[in-house]
C-alpha cells in the first residue's frame, strides 16, 4: 500500500491558481504551479480547509457513488452522525434514515448509537486513576494526522478507542452475518460522511490494519434525493436508537457532555487546535482529563461534505440532542467486549517537514534556507506558488523552486538594483 | 561585574534571535513554537525537541514577567544545541532562592493569568544537561542552557 494516501484532491480544470487554498492549509502542503494547485501528498493530513475555501470549486473529496452497492449482495449504511444537523426540525430523522432502504441500502445502523457504546468505554479510560493526562480523543483523524507529524510526544495521549463508524461497521457486520448467514466479504458496508478525513481513514486506517468499512459517499451527494423523496419514506423500523448524548458527538464538546467530563479541553478550528496542542506539547495542560480537537469550526458537523451550513446545523444538533433520551439501552449491540473497539496497532510519528534524513545534511540545508530567506521580500505573497517566503526558501534548497520564482524579487531586482550579495 | 558567560556564536552552524518583550503574555510561546519547526525540519529526536520547546517557553514566560525584556538566542550546533536568556535587567537578587522550585516575585496580574508558579527555572535546569546562570541585582540576568546531542 502506498505510504501517503489523501481523499482531498484538485479538480485541475477549475483552478485557477489564486492562493486562498494555499494560505489556509495549516500544514503548508499546497503549492501553485503552473497556474494549477498542487497537494504534496505527504504533507497533506485531509483536513478539507482548501475545499471549504476554494471559490471554484476545485478542490473535492474522493468518494465514491452509490452505484458501488451493485459489487456486494447486501449492503449497509452507516450515516454520520453529524446527518442529525442536516435536516430541519420538522423532518423526522428516523424517516430519514428509513430513507437510505429506498436509496438502496439493506440495512441502516445509527452511527450515534455507536458512539453512546464508546460513551461508555471512554468515560471509564478518563475516571481510571493514573491514566495519562489528557486523553486525546481519536475522533477527528485530521487531529491525528497533525499529531503524527507535529506533535509526536502527544502519540501516548491518543486514546487509542475506535471512532462511532468503525464501531458501528464492526457490529453491523457481525449482525448481518448471524442474520443472513452472508459471508463477509458479500457484506458491503458504506460510510455516508461529511469528513475527507474519515474517508482517507478507510482507505488507509490510522490504529487498525483494514477498516470494516468497504467505501464512503458524501452527505452531500445523497441531501437531495432524501430530500426529494422524504414525503414517500416508508418507515419500517426504528433505526434512531441513540440517546441525545450520542447526536451531540457531531458537534463540538459532545463527546465531553456525553461522559459527563469536568475537566475536558473541546477545541475546534485546525488553527486553535494546533494552538492548545503547543500547551499540550509543554505540559501546560496536564491537570486536564480529556481532549477533543477538530479540524472543523463546529466539530464535525461542520464538515466539508455537509450541505448545511456549520452553525445552523450545530443549532440543530444541540437542540435535538435536548429531545432524545439522555440514556438508552445498550441491549441491542449484543455481547461487547472492550477490544472490539480499541485501535490494535501503533500510532506512528511521521516526520514529513524532516530535510534530510542525515542530521549534518539537514542542519547545512537549514542554514541554506535562512540564507535565501534573507534574499526574499518577506511579504508571503504567495505569487511564486509557495505559501510563505519561508516555504519558498525550503522550496529552492529541496529543489522544488527556483529563486526566479519570486515575481517580488525580480520585479525589485530591476527597481533598486538588487543582487543576490545584498 | 565581569561576564563569565560568553556566547560562541561562531560555533553555531545556525543562530536564531527572539526578541521577547516584556509583559507581552500575547506573544509569549512564538519562539518555542517557531524553534520546534527548525528542530523538526533537522530531524532531532521527539523527546529532544520537547525538552527544547519547554526550555525556550519558560525563557519566554521568565522574561515577559520578571524583566524589561531580553533576547532568547538558539544556537543549532553540529552537537549541541544552546539556548540563551539574556534579559535587560533589573537581575535576581538570590540566585540560588530563585532556582528553588515553588519559589516565586511573580506579581499578581502574572499569577491570574496562571503564570509564577516559580517552577520555571527549576523546569529549565531540569531540562538541559547544563544550566549557568549569572545575575544580580540591578543586572541584567544571563542563561545559557546546552543538550548534548
Amino acid at each position: 500500500m502506498e505510504k501517503f494516501l489523501h481523499s482531498v484532491i484538485l479538480e485541475r480544470d477549475y483552478c485557477n491558481g489564486c492562493t486562498y487554498c494555499l494560505d489556509r492549509c495549516p500544514t503548508q502542503a499546497i503549492r501553485v504551479r503552473d497556474g494549477k494547485a498542487e497537494i504534496m501528498t505527504e504533507r497533506c493530513i485531509d483536513c478539507g480547509m482548501c475545499i471549504k475555501v476554494c471559490p471554484y470549486h476545485a478542490k473535492g473529496a474522493q468518494s465514491d457513488s452509490l452505484e458501488m452497492l451493485k459489487k456486494f449482495k447486501y449492503n449497509v449504511a452507516l450515516p454520520a452522525i453529524s446527518i442529525y444537523g442536516q435536516f430541519g426540525l420538522e423532518y423526522d430523522m428516523n424517516k430519514v434514515l428509513n430513507g437510505f432502504y429506498q436509496l438502496g441500502f439493506d440495512f441502516v445502523f445509527d452511527v450515534a448509537y455507536a458512539a453512546d457504546l464508546i460513551t461508555q468505554i471512554q468515560k471509564k479510560r478518563v475516571e481510571e486513576e493514573g491514566h495519562v493526562k489528557p486523553l486525546i480523543s481519536v475522533y477527528c483523524p485530521a487531529v491525528i494526522r497533525l499529531i503524527q507529524m507535529r506533535f509526536p510526544t502527544l502519540i501516548d495521549h491518543i486514546s487509542q478507542l475506535e471512532s462511532p463508524s468503525e464501531v458501528a461497521a464492526r457490529i453491523a457486520r457481525k449482525k448481518i452475518e448471524e442474520m443472513t448467514g452472508l459471508a463477509q466479504e458479500d457484506i458491503g458496508v458504506f460510510y455516508l460522511t461529511e469528513c475527507p478525513a474519515k474517508i482517507t481513514s478507510i482507505r488507509k486506517p490510522i490504529g487498525i490494519e483494514k477498516s470494516q468499512i468497504n467505501g464512503a459517499i458524501s452527505l452531500e451527494a445523497i441531501y437531495t434525493k432524501i430530500l426529494r423523496m422524504y414525503d414517500d419514506i416508508e418507515v419500517v423500523q426504528q433505526i434512531s436508537k441513540c440517546s441525545g448524548k450520542g447526536i451531540g458527538w457531531g458537534m463540538v464538546g459532545g463527546q465531553s457532555y456525553a461522559m459527563g467530563a469536568e475537566d475536558y479541553l473541546a477545541v475546534d478550528g485546525i488553527d486553535e487546535v494546533i494552538k492548545v496542542l503547543e500547551q499540550l506539547e509543554l505540559g501546560k495542560l496536564n491537570d486536564i482529563d480529556f481532549f477533543e480537537g477538530y479540524a472543523c469550526v463546529t466539530g464535525c458537523v461542520g464538515g466539508p461534505l455537509n450541505p448545511e451550513n456549520p452553525f445552523i446545523a450545530k443549532g440543530r444538533i444541540r437542540r435535538l440532542s435536548a429531545k432524545y433520551p439522555q440514556e438508552v439501552s445498550m441491549e441491542a449491540f449484543g455481547e461487547i467486549t472492550e477490544d472490539m473497539l480499541e485501535w490494535d496497532e501503533e500510532i506512528e510519528p511521521l516526520p514529513v517537514m524532516k530535510l534530510d534524513a542525515d542530521f549534518k545534511t539537514a542542519l547545512e540545508k537549514l542554514s541554506r534556507i535562512e540564507a535565501l530567506y534573507h534574499m526574499l521580500p518577506g511579504i508571503d505573497c504567495g505569487a511564486c506558488g509557495a505559501p510563505t517566503c519561508r516555504a519558498l526558501a525550503e522550496d529552492i534548497v529541496m529543489g522544488r523552486a527556483t529563486l526566479a520564482d519570486c515575481v517580488v524579487r525580480k520585479n525589485n531586482e530591476r527597481k533598486y538594483n538588487l543582487s543576490e550579495e545584498r | 561585574m565581569s561576564k563569565a558567560l560568553e556566547m560562541d556564536r561562531a560555533s553555531a552552524v545556525m543562530a536564531y534571535d527572539y526578541d521577547v518583550m516584556k509583559e507581552d503574555f500575547a506573544h509569549a510561546g512564538s519562539a518555542s513554537s517557531d524553534i520546534k519547526k527548525k528542530c523538526r525540519e533537522i530531524g532531532l529526536d521527539k523527546e529532544i525537541i520537547r525538552r527544547i520547546a519547554v526550555m525556550t517557553y519558560e525563557a519566554e514566560i521568565n522574561i515577559v514577567i520578571h524583566s524589561e525584556g531580553g533576547v532568547i538566542t538558539v544556537m543549532l550546533m553540529s552537537d549541541r544545541i544552546e539556548i540563551w536568556a539574556v534579559d535587560k535587567g533589573p537581575g535576581i537578587e538570590d540566585v540560588e532562592l530563585a532556582m528553588t522550585a515553588g519559589y516565586s516575585t511573580a506579581k499578581t496580574s502574572a499569577r491570574e493569568m496562571g503564570f509564577g508558579a516559580g517552577m520555571g527555572l527549576p523546569n529549565m535546569k531540569k531540562c538541559c544537561d547544563e544550566f549557568v546562570i549569572e545575575s544580580a541585582k540591578g543586572e541584567s540576568t544571563r542563561i545559557k542552557m546546552v543538550i548534548r546531542l
